[in-house]
């Protein structure tokens, strides 16, 4: 049993020492204020209020932030929050709102009051509320909270509608989900055993929590943070919090959290959550039970932050700017306004009529001609030879699983992670979800375990469907949701894995209950939907039919590569993938008949959608480039293929392997007519090789990304035209704007439009978005098959549509105007040539800014590359931005005798002739060219250098920093 | 303008009051011996000898202020007598003598503390910080100098960073001469980033501080040619120009610091004849990056380097195709 509590008065936390003992807190925030708790006892509070500082000012406060700290923190924890709201008021900008910060130490916490009386949710929740009477706090009120303080202001919110206008949580929940476990870190302080023993005899608690920072709180912050937890009897309210944590339904405080769950999820103010996922109590599993009752909240997970996310990241800027962004100050000009768009040269075309993505399935379900060739099929026995699978059986697959799925708890808005290679099961999967409305994951497993990992758990899928290798990873990592085996396996593995299904099990399963699926149901033919005798407003929103109902649903979360940063999870509706499939099928003219060589696995899932018969060449699909010319050869003579799909990796790997080919695969090759690859820039002659392996072939190098898979496209023959030009006008009379450099990528496809947000000289994409031709700038994207949003990065949302039509019309609810056009900031950097192409030329993070302006990296890498010794070349700034200078770093071809001394060293500085042809093919007054034996690149692509952490290694070897690879 | 240029002997000196004279100011010159400059007033003596500087001051009315004792090595009271005090003795006569513009050339040294210098702007001089002697007395004068700045006085402080040309016996001169007897080494591969100042630039520059003096008062300014090189690279242009071999061998540049300290320590009882070879401070310099943030000082000075890198490195060529061989020792 915890001690007996001993009664000390609240006191100001300066009053126990130097000023200098609570880095970041300012005296003056800090006061006490009596009230009557929840009882009618007069008792003190300690809270930290910027009022006086405002009024001082002359500022008067346009709302409230009511922030309510967690166990065992106190009102120190909002210091930054308190600091940058003072800061803005006081910036003078009059335009900002103006924002009061009440932080409180809550009783029996921080330097509040220690009654000796047991407070449980219930009190909290009233204690808070007749403080902010006794305060007469106004609306509109936003409340802030952490941890147990989470629920404590949530309480609060729900308790004061009249004065709410929104909620912001940090790490926190609001229940606990039934059949799960409380967290094992919980479990154990909870043991009644140890729970007086670890929060209040002890500081065990306390000091677990606070060494949980990502990175390490200073040691003084830890002090400050320590400072009102000092003794045994200063720390009863610790215990106490962690003794109210309702385990289950007999504890007093259970009917007060249910309650304010419950009235939680009928709250429609705008919501903030920054999480810190690296938390052992309050997971992503509460974070995903927040966003059930919330689901218009925006959202950030910080992969690198844990529990205590407010220490771990900077939030109080993140909260200002989102405040900013929904509580504007009446007369404020709107957003709209700044952000016009001037006209398109090519109009936008009109949106697609929406088609559903199984809509071919549907129709072919009697074609027994082949839909999907797999040249070695996933599971068979070895050189068991091709497996075919017709339009009629991947349909009935289809439905089967579909119906399999639904019997199986798979609902529509579930969230289905796919851990399943590119093929058959996966494509049977992947059109079974669609068509039930649930919600597919697809992370690519050249991710690696780590990214893979935190992209599945991040994304909180409902259901896995896996491989063995995947669901054993699942198992041993705790990734969550229901567990589905592709194949059946032996039950004591299966139970070992967790694993409650198999896709065969599903297939049976769904067979016997498929029936009302089967034949021509109501999303197959939509005007039979039309009910006789139905009412009006019936019968209007079916006239759409229920495919139409779903297609501005959420339809597939695709993540990013990962080579900058961690994955981002992409949010696609229904009706943009739907948009998607219609511009390839117009770009390349693929549509029933087409074979297909899958060699690029996004657009492989999309060959149902499109009726054309895709292939998957023998090849190992996450290491692209396994793809030799004899697999890919084969598959395109197995489907008599006319298009095909290889990235770049697979197209060098294909070069370096041609001797093998048969006539008859040489012929199979000279029927393709279109050859397709993306992902990476590929040389020009480079690709004159490839022409060579197929001749009747149109060479196409798309641009795109995950966020847009197809926004430009150029031909080999337009790329050669353009180098053509681009050299011819470098040659010409100055005065002209600068000669292109980079990578040609061509012209918009059809609905597509194209802007360039140009860079100012800290290389920040502040311009007004414009077709210009010879400015650099980002390029920014709008098309009807873009993303929807990045799923739970809001920060990341709102960078990427800073500046454009789409941050003014940031959707509120999940189903924003389907008339709303989407843009899209690639963090790609180029420039427009006279004829309307854009070249890109590097990442955004890349550019270099001089004193004398900025630099993409790419045009003098390319440069820097042809020059004979250098394998390959990085262009790096180093030094303050806006004044900084340019390293070349560069790669030899293999090492001559004379170097070979020098390439044994970490590091070298090139030779003077060297760095004097450096200088003179790049044009840059390059301060200094190093040289190393390897540039390091990714994995996935091994070809992306990643400039970002070389730079930073360049800074510290010219700083005088230790000589090592880079 | 009459302008008076102290320390007129020195390779900077000299190319100052060239300069200055250029643009069309009489020129008077203050330093121990004769200037032998054509076209210039010369004026004898010490700044530490106060009737001599204040004759020097007689009339004029700006001094360009370049007088001072740079060394690596030596005791505290030498560095305060001729730099700190004789930058008093010249301000106060100045001021006295009607003298309206004074330029105080100083040291980037005056406000770091031997960590390395990444793209930094002109940091205010810090006595307490600043590493070395020299540094140390460079600080005190250059905040004594900007104190005086006022109504009717315009105080400006020029910083080149490691001035460099044909004839210079302080950088040059010593890399040449070890170069040759190849007891050159590099610190650490030579890898760190230096920015220094082509002697024709820094003179521009202090110039373009006189003429700018009522607009930039009261402020300091870095000055560099704005092209960084690595020490490797620097010292390999250098030798190849004086036609010695480059440096070919490197020590780890933690091993020179510490062979400089102790070098530093043993010195200063038992000094020898000349400099030491290798000081603490000097290691520092030659193995962490020094190079600043040159917009501000273009902007503000109206001023831009007007002979490159390269083109310097040819003149230094040239100079040494040219002159008599005796000249190098």
């Amino acid at each position: 049993m915890s001690p007996k509590p001993t009664l000390e008065p609240a006191s100001l936390p300066h009053s126990h020492g130097p000023s200098g003992e609570f880095p970041g807190l300012d005296e003056r925030w800090s006061r006490l204020v009596t009230a009557p708790d929840s009882a009618g006892v007069s008792r003190t509070w300690h809270l930290l209020d910027n009022l006086g500082l405002l009024e001082e000012a002359g500022r008067t406060p346009t709302g409230t932030i009511l922030a309510v700290h967690g166990n065992p923190t106190w009102s120190y924890l909002w210091r930054s929050v308190l600091a940058a709201a003072t800061d803005a008021a006081l910036s003078g900008e009059a335009e900002h709102p103006v924002w009061r910060v009440i932080a409180v130490d809550q009783l029996d916490m921080g330097f509040s009051e220690r009654t000796g009386v047991d407070r449980s949710l219930p009190e909290r929740v009233a204690d808070l509320g007749a403080l902010t009477d006794a305060l007469s706090v106004g609306g509109p009120v936003v409340t802030l909270g952490h941890d147990w303080g989470g629920v404590v202001s949530l309480g609060w919110a729900v308790d004061h509608p009249e004065l709410l206008a929104g909620v912001m949580l940090l790490n926190t929940a609001v229940h606990q989900p039934e059949n799960a476990p409380l967290p094992a870190a919980l479990r154990l302080v909870l043991q009644r055993s140890l729970l007086a023993a670890s929060t209040v005899r002890t500081t065990a608690f306390l000091d677990t929590t606070l060494a949980i920072a990502h990175p390490a709180l200073a040691p003084d912050v830890r002090r400050a943070f320590r400072a009102p937890y000092r003794s045994t009897a200063r720390r009863a309210g610790i215990g106490a919090f962690v003794a109210d944590i309702p385990v289950d339904a007999s504890h007093r405080s259970f009917a007060e959290l249910r309650r304010v769950s419950s009235a939680v999820a009928r709250l429609t103010v705008p919501a903030l959550m920054l999480w810190g996922p690296r938390d052992t109590v309050f997971s992503d599993r509460y974070l995903g039970d927040l966003l059930r009752r919330l689901p218009h909240a925006d959202v950030t997970r910080f992969e690198k932050a844990g529990h205590l996310v407010g220490e771990d990241v900077p939030v109080a800027p993140m909260m200002l700017a989102w405040l900013a962004d929904n509580f504007t100050v009446p007369g404020k000009a709107t957003a709209a306004a700044l952000t016009e768009v001037p006209d398109s040269p090519a109009p936008h075309t009109a949106e697609p009529a929406f088609r559903p993505l199984w809509a071919t399935l549907d129709e072919r379900f009697d074609d027994s001609s082949a839909a999907v060739v797999e040249m070695a099929p996933r599971g068979a026995p070895r050189r068991s030879g091709i497996r075919t699978v017709s339009w009629r059986l991947l349909a009935r697959r289809v439905d089967d699983v579909a119906a399999g799925l639904a019997a199986s708890g798979v609902k529509r808005g579930h969230r289905v992670s796919l851990l399943v290679p590119p093929g058959a099961d996966l494509t049977a999967v992947l059109y079974a979800c669609l068509r039930l409305g649930a919600v597919v994951v697809v992370a690519d497993a050249g991710l690696g375990l780590a990214g893979l990992g935190r992209a599945v758990r991040g994304a909180r899928p409902d259901h896995i469907i896996g491989i063995g290798t995947a669901l054993a990873a699942a198992r041993t990592l705790g990734w969550p949701g229901q567990k589905i085996s592709t194949t059946t396996l032996p039950s004591p593995v299966a139970a070992a894995l967790g694993v409650t299904r198999s896709l065969p099990q599903l297939v049976r399963l769904g067979a016997a209950t498929a029936a009302p699926l089967r034949g021509p149901d109501l999303a197959r033919s939509p005007a039979s939907t039309v009910g006789v005798g139905a009412g009006e407003e019936e019968a209007e929103a079916s006239a759409e039919g229920p495919a139409e109902a779903i297609a501005d649903t959420v339809a597939a979360i695709l993540f990013t590569s990962g080579s900058t940063g961690p994955a981002k999870g992409v949010v696609y509706t229904h009706r943009q993938l739907s948009a998607l499939v219609e511009v390839l099928r117009a770009r390349y003219d693929i549509g029933p008949g087409t074979g297909l060589v899958a060699g690029f696995a996004p657009f492989a899932l999309l060959g149902p959608a499109l009726g054309a018969t895709s292939v998957t060449p023998a090849m190992n699909v996450t290491s692209p480039k396994t793809l030799t010319a004899h697999a890919f050869a084969q598959a395109a003579q197995a489907v008599d293929a006319t298009v095909a799909f290889a990235s770049p990796a697979a197209l060098r790997n294909v070069l370096a392997t041609p001797d093998a080919l048969t006539t008859a695969e040489r012929t199979a090759l000279g029927r393709v007519t279109t050859l397709l690859s993306a992902g990476a820039p590929l040389p020009a002659p480079l690709l004159q090789r490839v022409q060579a392996l197929v001749p009747s072939a149109s060479i196409h190098t798309p641009y795109g990304m995950t966020e847009g898979l197809l926004m430009t496209d150029i031909t080999l023959e337009q790329i050669l035209e353009a180098e053509a030009e681009a050299e011819a006008e470098a040659a010409g009379e100055s005065g002209a704007p600068p000669a292109p450099v980079g990578v040609c990528v061509g012209t918009p496809v059809d609905g597509v439009e194209l802007r360039l947000s140009a860079l100012d000289e800290l290389g920040v994409a502040s311009g007004p978005l414009s077709t210009e031709p010879g400015v650099t700038g980002e390029i920014v994207v709008s098309a009807a098959h873009l993303k929807d949003h990045y799923d739970q990065l809001w920060l990341t949302d709102r960078e990427a549509t800073r500046g454009t039509p789409s941050a003014a019309a940031r959707p509120r609810t999940a189903a924003p105007p389907r008339t709303a056009q989407r843009w899209h900031r690639t963090g790609d950097v180029g420039r427009f040539d006279s004829r309307g192409r854009l070249w890109v030329e590097g990442r955004l993070p890349h550019v270099i800014t001089t004193a004398t302006g900025i630099l993409t990296p790419v045009g003098p890498e390319q440069s820097t590359e042809r020059l004979p010794g250098v394998r390959r070349a990085a262009f790096v700034g180093v030094g303050p931005r806006g004044t900084q200078q340019v390293v070349a770093v560069v790669e030899p071809t293999e090492p001559t005798e004379p170097t070979r001394r020098r390439t044994r060293r970490p590091v070298t500085v090139a030779a003077p002739e060297l760095a004097a042809e450096v200088r003179r093919v790049s044009g840059v007054d390059v301060v200094a060219v190093l040289v190393v034996a390897e540039l390091p690149t990714d994995i996935r692509h091994n070809s992306k250098i990643d400039r970002s952490a070389l730079a930073v290694w360049a800074a510290a070897v010219l700083a005088g920093g230790r000589r090592q690879r880079p | 303008m009459r302008v008076l240029v102290t320390g007129a002997s020195g390779m900077l000196g000299r190319t100052v009051a060239r300069t200055v004279l250029e643009s069309g100011h009489a020129v008077r010159t203050f330093q121990r011996g004769a200037s032998s400059i054509e076209g210039v007033q010369d004026a004898r003596g010490s700044v530490t000898d106060r009737g001599a500087v204040t004759a020097a001051v007689e009339g004029v009315d700006a001094v360009i202020h370049l007088a001072a004792k740079v060394s690596f090595a030596g005791r505290a009271e030498e560095f305060n007598a001729v730099n700190v005090e004789g930058t008093r003795t010249l301000v106060e006569a100045a001021r006295r003598a009607g003298a309206h513009r004074f330029v105080m050339v100083s040291s980037p040294s005056v406000a770091h503390a031997g960590l390395s210098i990444v793209g930094d702007g002109a940091r205010a001089a810090d006595p307490a910080r600043a590493r070395g002697e020299y540094a140390r007395s460079k600080a005190a004068a250059e905040l004594l100098a900007l104190e005086a700045d006022g109504p009717g006085f315009s105080v400006v402080a020029v910083r080149p960073h490691i001035v460099w040309g044909p004839g210079d016996t302080q950088l040059i001169e010593r890399v040449v001469e070890r170069a040759r007897r190849r007891r050159l080494p590099l610190l650490g591969g030579g890898l760190a980033l230096i920015d220094t100042t082509y002697v024709d630039n820094a003179a521009s520059a202090i110039a373009a501080a006189l003429d700018r003096a009522a607009e930039v008062h009261g402020r300091s300014f870095v000055v560099t040619n704005g092209e960084p090189r690595t020490v490797a690279e620097l010292l390999a242009a250098i030798c190849g120009a004086a036609g010695v071999p480059a440096p070919a061998w490197s020590v780890p540049a933690a091993v020179a610091r510490g062979a400089g300290g102790l070098i530093e320590r043993v010195w200063s009882v038992h000094p020898g004849a000349d400099e030491p070879p290798m000081t603490r401070f000097l290691a520092e310099q030659l193995s962490t990056s020094h190079w600043y943030d040159q917009r501000e000082t273009r902007a503000a000075l109206a001023w831009q380097p007007s002979v490159s890198l390269d083109a310097g490195i040819e003149r230094l060529r040239l100079w040494y195709a040219t002159a008599p061989a005796d000249r190098l020792f």
